[in-house]
C-alpha cells in the first residue's frame, strides 16, 4: 500500500509497536509507579526491590534534591527542608490547611497556593510534587529500557478544580505527557472489576495517607459508570497519626516541642497506627531534644476512642454519595477498600457495619490505585489488545457555579454530572449602558459564594451599551475528561467572545511554568535546548503515527485532492522531525493538524453512524 | 446500513439514540445504546490520536451525555418533550396549583423542617425514600398525558413535579448540613 511507503526507515510507524505508558500514583505519603507488562499491570519496585516512594523531598543546602527514602531519612534532622505530604497542599492556601501550626515549613502565602522557603529557594507544591513524579518517571524509563509515551496520573475523586490543575502542572513540569487525569476510586475499580470480571453495584472506600474519598459505580458489560462521588480532601492517615502525637503531647505532659522532636514524634505515632493492625497495644517510646523521655503504651480501645470522630468523619460523605446515586447500602453488591489507612481494624469495622457485609481486600490496598492507572494508560497509549474495550464514565465531584446578586452562586454543573460535560447560562446587564461584566466562578455546593472555592474571576469587556437588561451574556463551562474546566463568555448579540482557561486565579500560569522549566537548566543551557528539541520531535513522532493510522483506517472518507493534501503535509513534517530546528516542526505540525481537522469530523461522524447503526456494523470494521 | 443524518442527530435527542419521541421509554434500551455510542466517541477512546480528534471526541461525548441525561430523567424528558412540541408550560407566569396539592406540600416542609431542626437524620433520610416512591404514580400520569397528547395537562404535572423535586434537594441539602 502506498501508504506505507510513506513512512521513514527507521522511524516508529509500525502499527503494532507497544508505547511505554505509565500509571503513577502520586499519593500524600506514598507513590508508585505502574505499567503493563506482556498483558499484566505490575508495580515498578526502584533497584533495591521497593515499591513504595515514600512522597518526601528534601531540599538539602547543597543544592542536593533527594526524594523518596534518602529523603525520608533526614525527616527529623531537617524538617524544614524536607517536605513530606506535599499533596495537601496542591492547590490550597493557607487558610485551608488544618495543624499548621505543628508543621515545621517556612510558609510563603502566594496568589491562591501556598509556597515553602526551603535552603534552595521558594518552592512551589507543585514544583515539588513535580520532584516526586520525575523520580517515578526515571523509575519506569529505567525499567523499561526507553521514553515513556505518556502516563496517567490519579487523583482522589473528591479533588476540586484547583486541586487537579495543581497536579497537571507538576506532571508537566516534570516533563510528562499526561494521557489523563484518573480519579483513584475509579482506578481501583478497574484493578478489580477486571479481575474478577464482575457485575453490579460496588462501592470503592479509599482513606488515603491525607484524603478520602467514596465512588458509586455501577459495572456493566464492560463499562464503569461512576454514579456518585464524595469525600474530603483533607482527611486521612495523617490525621489518625495526628491524634495519636496529640495524646502524647497530652499523657507524656511535654513542653512545647522544636521542629524536630515534633517530627520525631509524628514518626512514632505512624509506627504506632502501623503496629495496632495486628496487635492489641503499640509502645511508643522517644528521647526528645530536651533529655525529656517518652514511654507511653497506646492501646487499641485507646486509639479507637480517640480517632472515633474521624472514623464517623468518613461515613457522612458516604451516606451522601449513596443518596446521591439514589441507592440504599444494601443495593452495594461489594465494597473495595484503597488506601494503606484502611488496613486499621477500626475502619474495616465501621465499613462493615455500615454496609452490613465484609468488605473486600483481595488487592493490596497500597497498591491497586497504580495498578489499576497503569491498565487505563495502557489502553489510552493506543496498545490496545483483544478483549479491552472497557470503557469508563467518570463524574465532576463538585458544582460548579457562577456569583450572582447578592454574593450567592448560581450552579450551572450540578455535581455529579457525567463528563466530559458542557452547560450554558445567561445573564443580563444590570444597569443601562453598562459595557463590562466581571465573571466569578466557584466550585462547592454551599450557598454563598464565600463558602465556595473560588476558581477564577475574569471580565467580559466590550459589550455594545444597551438598557439595563437587554444584553445576553452566555457563559459556557465545559468540563474535559480530566474534569478539568474552562469557561467561554459570549455576548450574544454582538457576538463578542471571551475564554478563559480556569486557572491563572490560583495555579501556574503558562509564564511561570517556562519560567520553572528554565530555571532547572539554568547550569546546562544545552540540556534545556537538548530537552525541548525531543519533546517537540516526540510529540511530532505522536501525530504522524495519529495521522498514519487515521489514513490506514479511513482513507475513504477523503477526496484525491484532500489526501494529497494531508501526505504533503505529513511528508513536510517527516522530513523536519529529523532535523534540530524546532520552530520548523511546530509550524510542521500545526499544518498538519490544520489539514486534518475536516478529516478528524468525518472519522468522528462515522463513528457515530456506525455506533448508531448497531453492532452488525462493528463486525465488519475490526 | 442505514445512514444518520448527523445534523437530526445533533439536534434532537431521541433520534441521536434512534427512539420513539414518546415519554415512554425503555431504559434499559437507552442506557444500552448510552453506552454503545459513548464506546466509539469517548475521548479515552482516542486519547493516542491528534489534537483536533481529541477534541471531537470531547464535542461529541458531551453531547451524547447531555442527551442521556435529559432522556433519563423522566421530569427532564417530559419538558424536553414539551419544549420539542412548541408547548410553553410557563414557568414564569402560570404559577396556580390546586389548593389540596400546596397544602400537602406545605405540611410536608414543615415536617423536613422540624426533622433539620431536631437533627434527625433519619427521619430526614425515611422522608426522601418515602416521596420518591409517592410520586411514582405522578410520574405514570405524566406519560399518559404526553403519550396521548395532552399538553396542558401534561404542563400542569410538570410543574407539580418540578415543586416536588424542589423538595428533594431541599432534604438533601439539610441532610448534607447535619452529616458534615
Amino acid at each position: 500500500m502506498a501508504l506505507l511507503q510513506l513512512s521513514e526507515p527507521g522511524q516508529s510507524a509500525a502499527p503494532h509497536e507497544h508505547r511505554l505508558a505509565v500509571g503513577i500514583d502520586l499519593g500524600t505519603t506514598n507513590s508508585l509507579v505502574a505499567t503493563v507488562r506482556s498483558g499484566m499491570a505490575v508495580v515498578l519496585n526502584d533497584e533495591l526491590g521497593r515499591p513504595l516512594l515514600p512522597s518526601v523531598v528534601r531540599y538539602g543546602a547543597g543544592g542536593r534534591v533527594e526524594v523518596g527514602h534518602d529523603a525520608q531519612a533526614h525527616q527529623s534532622a531537617d524538617p524544614r527542608n524536607t517536605i513530606v505530604s506535599v499533596k495537601r497542599f496542591m492547590g490550597r492556601g493557607l487558610k485551608d490547611i488544618a495543624h499548621i501550626e505543628s508543621m515545621p515549613y517556612d510558609f510563603v502565602e502566594a496568589a491562591g497556593m501556598i509556597k515553602l522557603k526551603t535552603a534552595q529557594g521558594i518552592k512551589s507544591p507543585v514544583e515539588v510534587s513535580a520532584d516526586i513524579l520525575k523520580a517515578l518517571c526515571e523509575r519506569a524509563e529505567a525499567s523499561l529500557g526507553g521514553q515513556l509515551t505518556g502516563a496517567v496520573i490519579t487523583v482522589p475523586a473528591y479533588f476540586d478544580d484547583a486541586q487537579r490543575q495543581a497536579t497537571k502542572d507538576a506532571a508537566r513540569l516534570a516533563g510528562l505527557n499526561v494521557l489523563r487525569l484518573l480519579n483513584e476510586p475509579t482506578a481501583a475499580a478497574i484493578a478489580y472489576g477486571l479481575d474478577n470480571a464482575s457485575e453490579g453495584i460496588y462501592a470503592v472506600y479509599d482513606l488515603g495517607g491525607g484524603t478520602f474519598d467514596i465512588s458509586i459505580l455501577k459495572l456493566a458489560k464492560g463499562v464503569f459508570q461512576v454514579l456518585s462521588t464524595g469525600g474530603d480532601s483533607a482527611l486521612g492517615g495523617d490525621d489518625f497519626d495526628h491524634r495519636i502525637f496529640c495524646w502524647v503531647i497530652e499523657r507524656a505532659k511535654l513542653s512545647p516541642l522544636s521542629h524536630e522532636d515534633a517530627r520525631l514524634l509524628q514518626m512514632r505515632a505512624r509506627e504506632a497506627k502501623e503496629f495496632l493492625t495486628l496487635n492489641g497495644e503499640a509502645p511508643i517510646t522517644a528521647k526528645l531534644s530536651t533529655g525529656e523521655f517518652v514511654d507511653l503504651r497506646l492501646t487499641s480501645e485507646t486509639f479507637t476512642e480517640i480517632t472515633r470522630t474521624l472514623v464517623q468523619k468518613t461515613l457522612g460523605p458516604t451516606r451522601k454519595a449513596l443518596r446521591d446515586a439514589g441507592l440504599r447500602p444494601e443495593d452495594v453488591k461489594g465494597v473495595v477498600m484503597v488506601g494503606g489507612a484502611t488496613r486499621m481494624p477500626q475502619i474495616q469495622n465501621a465499613v462493615e457495619n455500615f454496609f452490613g457485609q465484609e468488605p473486600l481486600n483481595n488487592l493490596d490496598p497500597d497498591k491497586v490505585v497504580a495498578l489499576g492507572a497503569a491498565t487505563q494508560a495502557n489502553l489510552l497509549a493506543g496498545n490496545r489488545a483483544a478483549g479491552d474495550d472497557w470503557l469508563l464514565l467518570d463524574v465532576i465531584p463538585l458544582s460548579l457555579g457562577i456569583e450572582t446578586m447578592g454574593g450567592l452562586v448560581e450552579k450551572i454543573i450540578p455535581r455529579n454530572s457525567t463528563i466530559p460535560v458542557a452547560r450554558a447560562q445567561e445573564f443580563t446587564t444590570f444597569k443601562d449602558g453598562q459595557t463590562a461584566m466581571a465573571l466569578h466562578v466557584a466550585q462547592g455546593e454551599r450557598e454563598l459564594v464565600s463558602d465556595c472555592r473560588s476558581l477564577a474571576r475574569f471580565e467580559l469587556r466590550g459589550i455594545p451599551p444597551m438598557v439595563a437588561g437587554a444584553a445576553r451574556i452566555r457563559v459556557t463551562f465545559q468540563v474535559d475528561a480530566d474534569g478539568l474546566l474552562s469557561v467561554t463568555a459570549r455576548e450574544q448579540t454582538t457576538g463578542h467572545e471571551a475564554h478563559i482557561e480556569v486557572k491563572p486565579s490560583y495555579g501556574l500560569s503558562d509564564d511561570e511554568i517556562a519560567a520553572m522549566l528554565k530555571d532547572g537548566y539554568t547550569h546546562a543551557s544545552e540540556d534545556a535546548f537538548r530537552r525541548a528539541l525531543r519533546e517537540a520531535q516526540v510529540e511530532a513522532q505522536r501525530l504522524v503515527e495519529a495521522v498514519q493510522s487515521a489514513l490506514k483506517e479511513d482513507a475513504h472518507l477523503l477526496s484525491t485532492l484532500e489526501r494529497t493534501h494531508i501526505d504533503g503535509c505529513l511528508t513536510k513534517l517527516q522530513t523536519v522531525l529529523l532535523g534540530d530546528d524546532r520552530r520548523a516542526i511546530d509550524a510542521a505540525m500545526d499544518a498538519l493538524s490544520k489539514g486534518t481537522a475536516e478529516f478528524a469530523a468525518r472519522r468522528m461522524n462515522q463513528s457515530v453512524q456506525r455506533a448508531l447503526a448497531g453492532k452488525k456494523v462493528d463486525d465488519v470494521t475490526l | 446500513m442505514t445512514i444518520f443524518d448527523l445534523e437530526t442527530v445533533k439536534q434532537d435527542y431521541f433520534s441521536l439514540f434512534g427512539l420513539p419521541r414518546r415519554q415512554e421509554l425503555d431504559s434499559v434500551r437507552l442506557e444500552e445504546l448510552y453506552r454503545d455510542i459513548q464506546a466509539k466517541v469517548h475521548p479515552d477512546r482516542h486519547a493516542h490520536l491528534s489534537d483536533s480528534e481529541k477534541r471531537m471526541a470531547m464535542q461529541w461525548a458531551t453531547h451524547v451525555n447531555e442527551a442521556y441525561l435529559t432522556l433519563k430523567d423522566p421530569l427532564r424528558r417530559a419538558r424536553y418533550l414539551l419544549q420539542l412540541a412548541g408547548h410553553d408550560i410557563g414557568l414564569e407566569s402560570n404559577t396556580a396549583m390546586p389548593a389540596g396539592f400546596l397544602i400537602a406540600q406545605m405540611e410536608l416542609r414543615e415536617t423536613v423542617a422540624e426533622a433539620k431542626d431536631a437533627g434527625d437524620v433519619d427521619a430526614l433520610d425515611a422522608l426522601h425514600h418515602r416521596l420518591r416512591q409517592e410520586i411514582g404514580g405522578e410520574y405514570a400520569s405524566l406519560r399518559d398525558a404526553l403519550d396521548t397528547g395532552d399538553f396542558a395537562r401534561a404542563g400542569a404535572l410538570v410543574r407539580q413535579l418540578m415543586f416536588q423535586e424542589k423538595l428533594f434537594q431541599e432534604i438533601d441539602e439539610a441532610l448534607s448540613v447535619l452529616e458534615a
